[in-house]
C-alpha cells in the first residue's frame, strides 16, 4: 500500500468492526450515558445536573441512595446510622453472603438501605433512602431493622420520617424472617404515627412486593416520581393469572394515582422544595387563634 | 374417598392388606388372626415412624389436603354461637375471608379467616382462599368493631397468599395488606392468630400482627411457595421439594426460629383425620392464650406486640 492509498477517500474496507447487541446499547462508563427508555446518549455531566432525568424524554432514572442524599438533603446536613449491621446467612443460601459482599462493595452501602438524620430546609428530618442497586433493594433483615431503628429515632427525637422506596419486594434468601420484617416496620410506624408524627413515603422505580405491601403504601402522605412502576405482585404473574393483557400503563404511578392510591406524583426536580414545604406545614405547631 | 398422600402408601398398603386377611379369615376355613395381630402391630409402628418423622416437603402436601379442615370447620367446632359479618362498607364483601362475633367458652370474640371451598363451585365463589382488598378491610373493619366493644380477636390463617389480579392491584392490594399489618400492631385487643394450613405470603401477614402465633403442626408459614422459591432460586419450578426444605416453612422451623409461640399437635396423618380431636387441641392452645393475655393492659398488648416484632431477624452488630 502506497502512501498516498491511506489518504484516498474511497478505499475498499478491508476489516469491518460488528458490535454485538450488548454493545449496541452500552456507552462506555464515565463520560456518556444512555437513556434506557428513548435510547439517546446524554453527557454524563448534564445528566447529573440535571438529577439524572433524560433532557430528551423525562425519564427519570434510577439512582444510588448517596445521591439522592445529595440532591435532597442540605449540603453536608447527613449523618447515616447503623452502618455497622451485618447480613447473616440464616437459611444457608449458597453464594447467598458473596453476593451480599459484592454488592456491599458496589455500592458502598452495607445493605440495601441508607438511613441517617439530616436537614431539609434547614428542618431535622430522619430519612431513609432504598437502593435498588443492591441486591433489586430486597429487604432482608438487616433492610427491615435500619428501617425500623430509623423510625424509633424519630419517634425518640419527635421528627418527620421521609423514605423512598425502591425494591423488589422481601428478600427470597432469608425466607420468613424476610416477611417479618414487613411486620416489624409497620409496628414501629404505628408508635411513630401515635405520637403524632409525620411519615411521608416517597415511591420511587421500582416498588414492588412485600415493600409495597407494606411502609411503602402507608405514609400520611404518599408520593411517588413519574412513572415509577409500583405494585402488589409481578406483572407477569397477574397476566398468567387473570389471561388477559394488561394497559400498558398498568401499575406506574400514573395508574395508581388515577386508581386513588397517591396523594401525588412529583418530578424529580420539584421533590426537595414541594416535601420541604409539606414538612414545614406539619412544623407549626402552635397554632394558639385564628 | 380421601386423597391419599405418596408418603402415607406404605401405610395404606398395610392396611389393604389386613383387610384381605380379615376378609379371607371370615370366609375361607384358614385361620390367619395371628398374622393379622403381627401386621396390626406393624401397622401401629409403621404409623408412629412415618407420621412422627414427616419431612417439610410431606407437611407441604397435608397443609394443601383438599379435606384439611378450614376456617369455617374450626368455629363450628370452638363456638358455641356465631354471627357471620359481612363486607367492607367501601367496595364488597370478599368470600374468600369470614369473619364475625361468636361465643367462645360462653364468652364474646371476633373471629376472622381465611376460607377455601371444600369443592369447586365453592372455591370459585371464595377465590381458593386468596382475598381481594375488600376481604383484608372487611378483616379490618371487623377487628376494629372488636376493639370497640373490647373482645379479643381470633385470625385463622389460611391462603396460598393475595391475589394477583388486575382488579386487586386497581384497588389497592398493596395499601390494603400495608394498613392491616400497621392498624393491628397499635389494636388496643388480645389479638392471636392460628395458622391452619398454608400461610403465604404478604396475604397471610395480613392477619398476623398479632401477640401470639400458633401453628398447626402440618401448616406452613412462608415468604413464597415451594415452587415460586424454586423458580426464582434455580428457575426450576419442580425442585419445590428440596425448596421446601430450604426455606424453612414447617411450624417447626418457625419455633425454632423463634418466629411462632406454639407448635399445636395434629392428630396423626394431620387435622384432616379427625377434625374434632384437633378443635380441641386447638382449643387448650386458645384459652391458655387468652388467659395469658386478658392481663394485660391495653398498653401492655401494643407495647407486646412491639417487642415480639421488633425482635425478629438476623443479622451481627
Amino acid at each position: 500500500m502506497s502512501i498516498r492509498d491511506i489518504f484516498r477517500k474511497n478505499q475498499k474496507k478491508r476489516y469491518a468492526t460488528i458490535p454485538t447487541e450488548k454493545a449496541k446499547n452500552d456507552v462506555p462508563e464515565g463520560i456518556m450515558m444512555k437513556c434506557p427508555e428513548c435510547r439517546k446518549n446524554v453527557f454524563t455531566k448534564d445528566l447529573m445536573k440535571n438529577l439524572k432525568v433524560c433532557p430528551t424524554c423525562d425519564h427519570h432514572m434510577k439512582m444510588t441512595a448517596w445521591e439522592r442524599v445529595e440532591i435532597f438533603l442540605d449540603e453536608d446536613s447527613f449523618e447515616s446510622m447503623d452502618d455497622h449491621l451485618e447480613t447473616v446467612n440464616p437459611l444457608n443460601f449458597p453464594s447467598y453472603t458473596e453476593k451480599i459482599k459484592a454488592d456491599a462493595q458496589k455500592t458502598g452501602l452495607n445493605e440495601a438501605v441508607l438511613t441517617g438524620i439530616g436537614t431539609l430546609d434547614e428542618q431535622q428530618v430522619v430519612v431513609a433512602i432504598m437502593d435498588s442497586h443492591f441486591r433489586m433493594g430486597s429487604m432482608g433483615s438487616v433492610v427491615g431493622e435500619k428501617i425500623t431503628r430509623a423510625v424509633e429515632k424519630a419517634t425518640e427525637l419527635r421528627l418527620p420520617f421521609i423514605i423512598f422506596t425502591a425494591s423488589g419486594g422481601a428478600r427470597m434468601q432469608e425466607g420468613v424472617l424476610s416477611l417479618m420484617q414487613m411486620a416489624k416496620t409497620s409496628v414501629a410506624l404505628r408508635r411513630h404515627s401515635d405520637h403524632g408524627l409525620l411519615y411521608i413515603s416517597i415511591l420511587t422505580h421500582p416498588t414492588t412486593g412485600g415493600v409495597s405491601a407494606s411502609f411503602a403504601s402507608v405514609g400520611d402522605i404518599n408520593i411517588a416520581e413519574p412513572k415509577a412502576l409500583i405494585g402488589f405482585a409481578g406483572r407477569r404473574v397477574i397476566e398468567q393469572t387473570v389471561r388477559e393483557k394488561l394497559p400498558e400503563d398498568f401499575q406506574t404511578a400514573e395508574f395508581l394515582l388515577n386508581h386513588g392510591q397517591l396523594d401525588a406524583i412529583i418530578h424529580r426536580k420539584e421533590m426537595r422544595a414541594k416535601v420541604a414545604s409539606i414538612v414545614h406545614l406539619h412544623m407549626i405547631k402552635e397554632v394558639k387563634a385564628w | 374417598m380421601v386423597k391419599v398422600l405418596p408418603f402415607e402408601e406404605p401405610i395404606i398398603q398395610l392396611k389393604t392388606k389386613i383387610e384381605e386377611l380379615k376378609e379371607y379369615t371370615a370366609n375361607a376355613d384358614v385361620d390367619m388372626s395371628v398374622e393379622i395381630v403381627n401386621l396390626e402391630t406393624r401397622l401401629k409402628k409403621l404409623e408412629q415412624e412415618i407420621y412422627e418423622n414427616m419431612e417439610p416437603w410431606d407437611r407441604v402436601q397435608v397443609a394443601r389436603h383438599p379435606s384439611r379442615p378450614t376456617t369455617r370447620d374450626y368455629i363450628q367446632l370452638l363456638c358455641t354461637e356465631f354471627i357471620e359479618l359481612h363486607g367492607d362498607r367501601l367496595y364488597g364483601d370478599d368470600a374468600a375471608i369470614i369473619g364475625g362475633i361468636a361465643l367462645f367458652e360462653g364468652k364474646p370474640i371476633t373471629i376472622i379467616g381465611h376460607q377455601r371451598g371444600i369443592d369447586t363451585k365453592e372455591n370459585i365463589k371464595r377465590n381458593f382462599g386468596m382475598p381481594h382488598p375488600e376481604g383484608y378491610r372487611k378483616a379490618l373493619r371487623l377487628m376494629k368493631q372488636a376493639e370497640k366493644f373490647n373482645r379479643p380477636i381470633i385470625c385463622m390463617i389460611d391462603t396460598k397468599g393475595a391475589y394477583p389480579g388486575k382488579a386487586a392491584e386497581e384497588r389497592g392490594q398493596s395499601e390494603a395488606i400495608a394498613r392491616n399489618l400497621v392498624e393491628m400492631a397499635g389494636l388496643k385487643v388480645p389479638v392471636i392468630s392460628v395458622v391452619i394450613g398454608e400461610g403465604g405470603s404478604g396475604g397471610a401477614l395480613a392477619l398476623g400482627v398479632a401477640n401470639h402465633i400458633h401453628m398447626l403442626e402440618n401448616s406452613t408459614y412462608s415468604v413464597i411457595s415451594p415452587e415460586g422459591a424454586a423458580s426464582i432460586l434455580w428457575k426450576d419450578a419442580s425442585l419445590a421439594k428440596q425448596a421446601a426444605e430450604a426455606m424453612k416453612i414447617t411450624a417447626p422451623d418457625l419455633k425454632k426460629m423463634d418466629i411462632i409461640d406454639s407448635v399445636i399437635p395434629e392428630v396423626h396423618g394431620g387435622a384432616h383425620k379427625d377434625i374434632k380431636a384437633q378443635a380441641n387441641y386447638m382449643k387448650e392452645v386458645l384459652i391458655n392464650s387468652l388467659k395469658n393475655l386478658a392481663i394485660l393492659t391495653p398498653d401492655e398488648l401494643i407495647e407486646d406486640r412491639y417487642n415480639k416484632f421488633k425482635n425478629i431477624g438476623e443479622f451481627n452488630e
